[in-house]
């Protein structure tokens, strides 16, 4: 099917596909078994110039948007969904950088973040800050010159293996919400170490760890935004981030296509291609539709987002909560045409099923991206009065 | 520093079939690719221009279709492309490809020359060094390694049979690669977009001020007469057994034949 892309979306797609099957298929069942960090990939990435797709052109990116790191994360998804993870919370930590950093934040951070050279995480969640994202305990109080961080964050994205850390924590407990505000932190400053590595059920080639803050001084400019910005701040960020999570669900969901389809032709039974057998057909027939459902959203999202529109909260909760429900639909079912094939590692589609999990969880579990999408509709609602 | 990569561009022979009739490839549908030890070729003269400083141009004989590779060899990195095309270099074989390429590096300037060590269609390994031959520079085939390169000469290293040669050439000098140099890049993004603009420069026989009669057809020594497979020889026979019965087997086997 023709997406409309233009030349240079199309070229961003060509060279995603290429690096997703010549670097990341090879890799991907080794990466997944052993738990180990795609160093390699991200410097092909790197090299690339990848990771500079979303940044500004005078930060040394390519000054894309949207649907063209929708488009990438899409490709490297059908192969990894761990290597994409690692690829899109970088970008997830970008964010805050890009929508509120000042002028010398961006010039100090962009142009490493656009070359690939420091590689960015966002830490947001807590043991008890997860859905409820007000429930950040994390601290920051002011001390002269400096910001001194107190707290744990939790199951975060790139976590010690990160530069650039973007984190939220409470200036003002006592505002809840308001009293929240957004720093950048260096990998290395004293006082910031990381905790406990997770151990995962899917996307095992990223990685997940705790970072923890004990008395960790950062200078008083490290401030992202205005102070008690911070929860519109990781808003906004994750209004923005959730394409990207929904192209991976598109992604992951084609993998899974192609290789059923691909099992379907060769697998025989009962004397004849199982692909042939219309509860198999009816099976690829609605997962490929799905495909096509999903894609079409996360696109036209994703061009609404660079459009430049500020509403963009309700309809890329739908994005994320659409694709990702496809992705976990699809390759589940991916499975099950494939049958005792599909269950064992020997084929891909078991990892893929394990890693679309996370996308119905992560970046705001898909029941908060309902609350996101009524909340919107009870306000556009009562507007219209 | 100046550098040349000379690449070719090939039918992708993992696709590639045989008309048995005639016993030529059918090229009709085949994509074509870059030499895949072109590639490294591009890969060491771009490294060596991010070390330290160079210009890279990377030269290519062949029909206009061929700048296709040469723009895909500019999004790895290469500075400049030059397309050598003209009916006169039709029907060159290896040594005439050799001449009309050593004419036009000559008319772009060098300090060193880069090929593959040789192309998938041909796999003949001859053009490299006899382009050296041409331009009168030292050469060195089988590259896996350049060690450093100082002023007026290098040091690599030449894959051997057992273990490697470590080899000091002055400069100008033509080297041809083999995959163990390097692992060649994917093109770069901001690559390909300056490659989709760049300006193929585009070089006739006159351009390079080139002997007319040392050109395609007329100056390749090398004439088709007939192409065949090679006939598959079945009336063998292995034998097996330790070191010492097969040498008793050889034995009867060879009087038998009154060889002995």
């Amino acid at each position: 099917m023709d997406y409309f892309l233009t030349e240079d979306q199309q070229m961003i797609k060509e060279l995603a596909a290429q690096i997703a099957d010549e670097k990341v298929v090879p890799v991907r069942a080794e990466l997944d078994e052993k738990e180990e960090f795609p160093w390699e990939i991200m410097k092909v990435l790197a090299q690339s110039d990848m990771f500079g797709l979303f940044i500004p052109e005078e930060y040394g990116g390519l000054g894309a948007g949207a649907l063209e790191l929708a488009i990438a994360v899409e490709e490297l998804s059908r192969a990894c969904v761990g290597v994409s993870t690692t690829y899109a919370a970088n970008a997830l930590g970008t964010y805050p950088l890009l929508l509120f950093g000042s002028d010398e934040q961006k010039n100090k951070y962009l142009p490493d973040i656009a070359s690939g050279s420091r590689l960015v995480a966002f830490g947001l969640t807590e043991a008890n800050a997860g859905s409820d994202a007000a429930g950040i305990q994390t601290t920051a109080t002011l001390d002269g010159d400096e910001w001194v961080l107190n707290g744990t964050k939790q199951w975060i994205t790139n976590g010690g293996e990160a530069e650039i850390y973007t984190i939220i924590a409470m200036t003002d407990k006592s505002k809840g919400a308001r009293g929240a505000s957004a720093f950048v932190v260096e990998k290395g400053t004293p006082g910031f170490s990381f905790g406990k590595k997770e151990k995962k059920m899917g996307i095992r080639a990223s990685i997940t760890s705790e970072l923890v803050f004990e008395d960790c001084r950062i200078p008083k400019d490290n401030i992202i935004g205005k102070k008690g910005m911070g929860f519109i701040v990781a808003m906004k960020t994750l209004d923005h981030s959730r394409t990207g999570v929904g192209a991976q669900g598109v992604g992951v969901a084609q993998g899974a296509l192609d290789e059923a389809i691909k099992f379907a032709r060769e697998r025989v039974q009962f004397g004849k291609p199982i692909i042939s057998i219309q509860a198999v057909q009816h099976m690829l027939a609605d997962m490929a539709t799905e495909v096509e459902a999903a894609r079409s959203l996360v696109y036209s999202v994703a061009r609404y987002v660079d459009s430049g529109a500020k509403d963009i909260s309700k309809v890329s909760a739908m994005a994320k909560l659409y694709a990702t429900d496809v992705g976990m639909k699809v390759t589940t079912d991916a499975v099950q045409v494939m049958g005792g094939s599909g269950y064992m590692r020997e084929y891909p589609v078991e990892k893929m099923m394990r890693d679309a999990k996370i996308l119905q969880i992560y970046e705001g579990t898909n029941q908060i991206q309902r609350n996101v999408i009524g909340q919107a509709l009870i306000k556009e609602a009562a507007s219209k009065k | 520093m100046k550098i040349v990569v000379c690449i070719k561009q090939v039918p992708d022979t993992s696709e590639v079939r045989i008309n048995p009739e005639t016993n030529t490839l059918i090229r009709d549908g085949v994509p074509s690719i870059i030499n895949p030890y072109d590639l490294h070729a591009i890969e060491a003269a771009v490294r060596i221009k991010e070390e330290g400083s160079a210009n890279v141009t990377v030269l290519t004989m062949g029909p206009p279709q061929a700048e296709d590779a040469l723009r895909e060899a500019v999004s790895m990195g290469a500075d400049e492309a030059v397309l050598l095309t003209d009916r006169a270099f039709a029907g060159s074989d290896t040594w005439a490809t050799a001449y009309t390429l050593a004419k036009a590096a000559e008319t772009i300037g060098f300090d060193l020359i880069i090929c593959g060590k040789q192309a998938i269609d041909g796999d003949t390994a001859q053009v490299g060094p006899e382009m050296a031959e041409f331009l009168n520079i030292p050469h060195v085939a089988y590259v896996k390694n350049i060690e450093k390169i100082n002023g007026g000469s290098l040091i690599v290293h030449r894959l051997m049979g057992e273990g490697h040669d470590v080899v000091e050439a002055s400069l100008p000098a033509l080297l041809t690669v083999v995959r163990e140099i390097n692992e060649p890049r994917l093109p770069s993004l901001k690559g390909k977009m300056r490659a989709k603009k760049v300006e193929i420069k585009k070089l006739s026989g006159d351009d390079i001020n080139a002997d007319g009669s040392l050109l395609g057809l007329n100056g390749s020594p090398t004439q088709v007469k007939n192409i065949f497979a090679p006939e598959v020889k079945k009336d063998r026979k292995m034998l097996e057994g330790s070191p010492d019965e097969q040498i008793e087997s050889l034995l009867s086997e060879l009087k038998t034949l009154k060889c002995i």
